[in-house]
């Protein structure tokens, strides 16, 4: 599951693609993790716009985000969210969290 | 209204993490006869997204096990989703409902029943240790304009 990672107004732009669920969700959040690790970001955004499906799992991985922009003391926003993915994190109730687009 | 069994397939796989995409989609395909919305159908396989990966990675934490999902059409555009294991079973099932309850690693968020529950119309999960967990779920899709009836 690639990650496209950009930046805009000094953010780290991370865009994941394609279905984030269990099965892909572990590596999908030690490539974050060491993208984090290698950049150091005081602004991290997390572009969802290729993500054409997210269970549960996908949470599991924000969260993991969020940790780590905790930890640098930077901040993790969440944009372009497809309609599933944003059910399934209104459901998990995700908003009180992470900023969410 | 009583619900008549128009159709039913039952789908038997192995508890292993790539067949999660494989159930989604076979619900998806299933449910499509009945003519739901996009939104409808992304609410079913979101459901059995998280009810196969429960089945998977607690049901058998250590060993591959037999998965079985049954799926089953009803008069009044019902779909019936029932997702089975023999695993470990949960001693708690109303703890284990809980949002933010998790028995799994930092991979698990532990909001896989509140999402089922907000997806599905209704949710029965029937567990016993050792023995296994069933859970049943039901989504009514709404009647779209020219759909048959």
């Amino acid at each position: 599951m690639p990650i496209t990672v950009t930046h805009r107004d000094g953010a780290l732009i991370a865009a994941l693609s394609g279905e984030i669920d269990h099965h892909g969700a572990r590596a999908m959040m030690d490539e974050l993790g060491e993208l984090i690790a290698a950049r150091l970001p005081q602004r991290l955004v997390l572009d969802l716009s290729g993500v054409t499906f997210m269970d549960s799992s996908g949470i599991a991985v924000l969260l993991r985000a969020l940790r780590e922009m905790k930890r640098l003391g930077g901040s993790l926003r969440v944009t372009n969210i497809p309609t599933q993915a944003r059910r399934v994190l209104d459901a998990a109730g995700v908003g009180r969290l992470i900023t969410l687009d | 209204m009583k619900l008549e069994l128009l159709d039913q397939t039952t789908i038997v796989f192995s508890s292993r993490s790539a067949n999660e995409g494989f159930a989604r989609a076979a619900a998806a395909c299933f449910a499509a006869r009945l003519d739901p919305t996009l939104d409808e159908l992304a609410d079913v396989k979101t459901a059995v997204s998280e009810a196969v990966t429960n089945a998977i990675v607690h049901a058998y934490p250590d060993k591959l096990g037999k998965v079985t999902m049954r799926l089953r059409l009803y008069t009044g555009n019902v779909l019936e989703v029932q997702i089975k294991d023999s695993g470990v079973g949960i001693p708690d099932v109303e703890k284990a409902k809980e949002p933010l309850y998790t028995t799994g690693n930092e991979e698990r968020s532990g909001m896989g029943f509140t999402i089922m529950e907000s997806f599905m119309d209704s949710l029965k999960v029937r567990s016993a240790v050792g023995k296994g967990t069933t859970v049943t779920m039901r989504k009514r899709f709404s009647r779209r304009a020219g759909a048959p009836a």
